[in-house]
């Protein structure tokens, strides 16, 4: 089951974060749901392309016209989460030239910077680019850090005064007569369950909605496709590459922090929480990415994953699920079915997120009567306020000058053991998954393999958990990190899985371990 | 071939093995390691400039790579991104100027005696350090005046000899020009008719300080100046080893240049003692050596290794009767070409040649050998030995040094005390 952001003792709204965090600013009192954490959903799922709207410019120009005033405006607000990587659309032999006519065209009309640049240019600035590509075009794709937006929203909500609750399950809506008044809700880690009021009810669980708007006897027709991706050891190219072609399965690359992701798959899938990694997905993806970079196929793979897009669909039955428009749709459900007080936001991309946010607490404002302003598009999110862009250098920049004495726990990722001991007392978290997607931890090409037992190590000491809560935290993380690794495990990163396992079963005796 | 060097980090499993080989990492937390400087901190360089200017700290002597049991070209890497941290600050004039050998030899050599004095004395090395930056205790050798060059120009070798080119390198040329000579003799006493094309530094001092623009201009020119004998099928021996892994590897591996005759010119480059060792090994080697009764530790520098040769010097001198060579357990002097020359880097170089300075003053002797220039000044510097190319010892073996044959040797030469 899953998330939704409710509102609590008084006014209340409650969503995802971006929507939480909406409100907040807004001076909505607030209070969010996560039925995990936060950012094991979708958005901490995506890829990390900040779309320029290229991609949409030809078959979904609503979409392109959101996404690059979204561009825009995230280049500003979420500074610290974007690194102005720039985009690049190319022609390989295996797509029309033609139809980079229609792509300017495309982009012209719906107001996506593109210039058409020569080959040559095009190989100079991404020198491992297929050389057999016929055209190429500039556009402004960036880089999105999806886990730094959200832990930027999730402080700026908090700052506001919102009230954040990962590991909290909605059992229940509440509903009185006409309207929705609040959730019941349960902790996953303590197993508490409470109530919490709220006058009006954002459902924005993406892939998940319809499973809430069910609780309120409400339909949202929202279909699961499971996009996969694989993360590549290194950058192999600097800009965001995508195919210039009809969007399809793996046609783009793009640099994200140290690594580059190929992606994705669109895949219809029954259950959202059922995301098996295919081994022919795999493939298709390798495959495609040796399109655009030979010797992709050599080049080491550190992780595969999947995420879900929530598809809405109103009323026709669409065949494909690339068809989908990847438009938002906002739901009012005292208009569709009569129950007041609760709307579902669905559909989108993360570049849009911070514009279905804006919309749905607009629905909530004229439900709760009166428009307050909303100020995402200006307010910078919390870390962001120099609006100085990411840069891939960051931190190993902040290791100089050297020497510096203190250590390193994650040499990958260059996570210090302050940095670790600092995220640990400000989460109050003893999962290391929570604490990886807060920091990296174990992202790199070791996948954990030197610095996970460090970590949790340093969990036992600062006596956040006793011996066999280190194991046990120890075990779980593995065995979740070890789903991303096999199916990718080929080459290199199967000669580092082997060292892993040696140090891991031969060292440590892991499956021995007293939990 | 650019993309090959970085690509090979994907081999990096973070065993760690490179760190605890780095001869400078174990000296001075200044440089932070091989493996974190190099396939870990390259994840973190994009199409910018590299913020780490710790990079700068590596020596470059290459055991890292060596080492690495996964074929990590962590040298190169790291050789790389310090070119691309001075791209974009600017090579600082110091490193400019030490990083060519052939201005600094061409101003040097008329001007010796004046030259030496200022290189020696005190005062002026206390000003060059506080005003050009080079360590006014770092090893500096002597101009000889008049250069290898110039003394092979006058030289007549045996006609109709089988040829063999030689590549002598710019400390040849300008400080010792008699390790030339003896080069020329004992190739001649075996037969050979020796070319010494006229030639220039081959930009491995350039390409050490960051400036690969200027480093592939001279490797092109060095490459022009050879490649009509490699097109002729003759060998080039070189009794550099930095110089000569240069044309075999480096000029390709880290400058990255694609050219059919630096192909060809690597194809035909041996080390002199390699050279000489695949001769024995035909049987073609002369073996009328004289006993030398001495014992002399051998350092085989790490630029050697590179050339994955083995130590071909300790073959050769093995057939010296009476002559017992200690092979020293260590892996670098510290020097590291120009390294060592630098203000900030004086200290680290000498602290990571400790070991080797002890081995060889524990060995009691009072001469060493060693294959490459710099690394026997360093020697020299830090144990008050005198070192000499392991050529010198087969020169006196076959007792070139006390015969006279027409042509062969300059009167120089033989009244040189050669040293033992």
């Amino acid at each position: 089951m899953n998330v939704l952001r409710s509102l609590p003792w008084t006014p209340l709204a409650s969503a995802s974060l971006e929507h939480c965090s909406d409100a907040a600013l807004r001076g909505f009192s607030t209070i969010l749901v996560e039925r995990r954490d936060l950012a094991d959903g979708t958005t901490g799922r995506f890829h990390g392309l900040l779309h320029s709207g290229g991609r949409y410019a030809v078959k979904d120009p609503s979409a392109a016209r959101e996404c690059i005033a979204e561009n825009r405006i995230l280049r500003v607000t979420a500074a610290d989460c974007v690194e102005d990587t720039g985009g690049l659309f190319v022609s390989t032999p295996w797509d029309d030239p033609e139809y980079g006519d229609q792509f300017l065209e495309g982009c012209r009309a719906t107001g996506v910077p593109a210039e058409e640049i020569p080959v040559a240019e095009a190989l100079r600035r991404e020198p491992r680019v297929n050389p057999g590509i016929r055209r190429a075009f500039l556009v402004p794709d960036a880089a999105l850090d999806p886990w730094k937006l959200v832990w930027g929203c999730a402080r700026s909500a908090e700052e506001h005064g919102a009230r954040i609750l990962p590991y909290h399950r909605v059992l229940d809506l509440e509903v009185d007569g006409e309207r929705v008044v609040g959730a019941h809700v349960r902790s996953e880690r303590g197993g508490e369950e409470f109530r919490i009021h709220a006058t009006v009810v954002i459902n924005a669980a993406g892939a998940w909605a319809g499973q809430i708007a069910e609780l309120a006897h409400c339909t949202v027709n929202v279909r699961a496709g499971m996009g996969l991706m694989i993360a590549m050891n290194h950058r192999l190219v600097h800009m965001c590459v995508n195919r210039c072609k009809r969007p399809a399965d793996g046609d783009i690359l793009l640099p994200l922090r140290t690594a580059c992701v190929i992606g994705t798959t669109d895949v219809f899938v029954p259950d959202p929480d059922q995301t098996e990694i295919r081994q022919d997905d795999i493939d298709l993806l390798l495959d495609e990415g040796e399109k655009l970079v030979p010797g992709f196929r050599q080049a080491r793979a550190l992780h595969a994953w999947a995420g879900v897009r929530p598809l809405f669909e109103d009323t026709a039955k669409v065949a494909e699920t690339r068809d989908v428009t990847r438009s938002h749709a906002l739901l009012d459900h005292s208009s569709r079915e009569g129950v007041a007080g609760f709307l579902t936001i669905t559909g989108g991309k993360t570049t849009t997120f911070r514009l279905m946010a804006e919309a749905a607490v607009d629905a909530a404002c004229e439900q709760l009567g009166g428009l307050r302003p909303c100020t995402t598009a200006q307010v910078p999110l919390a870390g962001s306020e120099s609006h100085t862009l990411y840069q891939i250098s960051h931190r190993l920049a902040a290791r100089e000058p050297v020497p510096q004495s203190e250590e390193i726990i994650c040499e990958c990722e260059l996570i210090t053991r302050s940095g670790l001991e600092d995220t640990i007392k400000q989460r109050d978290t003893t999962s290391l998954d929570d604490i990886r997607r807060l920091l990296r931890l174990a992202m790199g090409p070791c996948q954990g393999g030197f610095c996970i037992y460090r970590a949790a190590g340093i969990l036992h000491q600062g006596g956040q958990v006793d011996q066999a809560g280190a194991n046990q935290t120890l075990l779980d993380f593995l065995e979740e990190r070890w789903k991303g690794v096999h199916p990718i495990l080929h080459g290199d990163q199967l000669r580092q899985a082997r060292l892993d396992d040696w140090i891991f079963q031969g060292i440590l005796d892991v499956e021995h371990l007293p939990v | 071939m650019n993309s090959l060097i970085r690509d090979s980090l994907d081999h990096c499993v973070k065993c760690t093995i490179c760190e605890t080989y780095c001869p400078v990492s174990q000296v001075t937390p200044l440089f932070p390691g091989p493996k974190y400087i190099g396939p870990q901190a390259e994840r973190y360089r994009g199409a910018g400039p590299p913020a780490d200017s710790s990079v700068d700290y590596c020596s470059g002597c290459g055991i890292c790579t060596q080492v690495c049991p996964h074929d990590v070209k962590i040298a190169e890497i790291n050789s790389r991104a310090r070119a691309k941290l001075w791209e974009k600050r600017g090579v600082p004039l110091r490193n400019q100027m030490i990083a060519r050998p052939t201005v600094i030899g061409r101003l040097g050599t008329p001007v010796a005696p004046l030259a030496n004095w200022a290189l020696h004395n005190r005062a002026v090395r206390g000003l060059v350090q506080s005003v050009v930056g080079i360590h006014r205790d770092a090893p500096m050798p002597s101009f000889a005046g008049r250069t290898f060059q110039s003394r092979a120009r006058r030289h007549r070798g045996p006609a109709g000899a089988p040829a063999v080119v030689y590549f002598h390198g710019c400390g040849t040329n300008y400080y010792e020009p008699l390790v030339g000579e003896m080069v020329v003799a004992v190739l001649e006493h075996n037969g050979f008719r020796v070319i010494v094309p006229p030639q220039d530094c081959c930009g491995l001092p350039l390409q050490s300080n960051g400036n690969f623009p200027a480093a592939r201009t001279y490797v092109r020119r060095l490459v022009d100046r050879l490649v009509p004998h490699a097109r002729a099928g003759l060998p080039i021996v070189s009794n550099s080893t930095s110089c000569g892994l240069m044309l075999k590897r480096e000029a390709h591996e880290i400058l990255g240049i694609e050219d059919d005759d630096l192909k060809l010119v690597s194809e035909s480059m041996y080390d002199l003692c390699e050279f000489l060792l695949h001769l024995h090994d035909r049987g073609e080697l002369r073996t009328d050596f004289m006993s030398l009764p001495m014992t002399v530790p051998y350092h085989a520098p790490c630029q050697q290794r590179g050339h994955g040769i083995g130590k071909p010097a300790l073959d050769l001198l093995a057939l010296v009767p009476d002559l017992h060579m200690i092979e020293l357990d260590v892996d670098c002097c510290g020097i590291a070409g120009t390294y060592g020359l630098k203000k900030e880097k004086y200290e680290i170089s000498m602290a990571v040649g400790e070991r080797l300075f002890k081995e060889v003053t524990a060995t009691g002797s009072d001469l060493a050998a060693c294959d490459s220039e710099t690394c026997r000044w360093q020697i020299t510097h830090g144990t008050g030995v005198k070192s000499v190319h392991p050529i010198e010892l087969l020169y006196r073996a076959y007792g070139l040094d006390r015969r006279t044959r027409a042509g062969s040797v300059s009167p120089e030469l033989q009244t040189a005390r050669v040293s033992g």
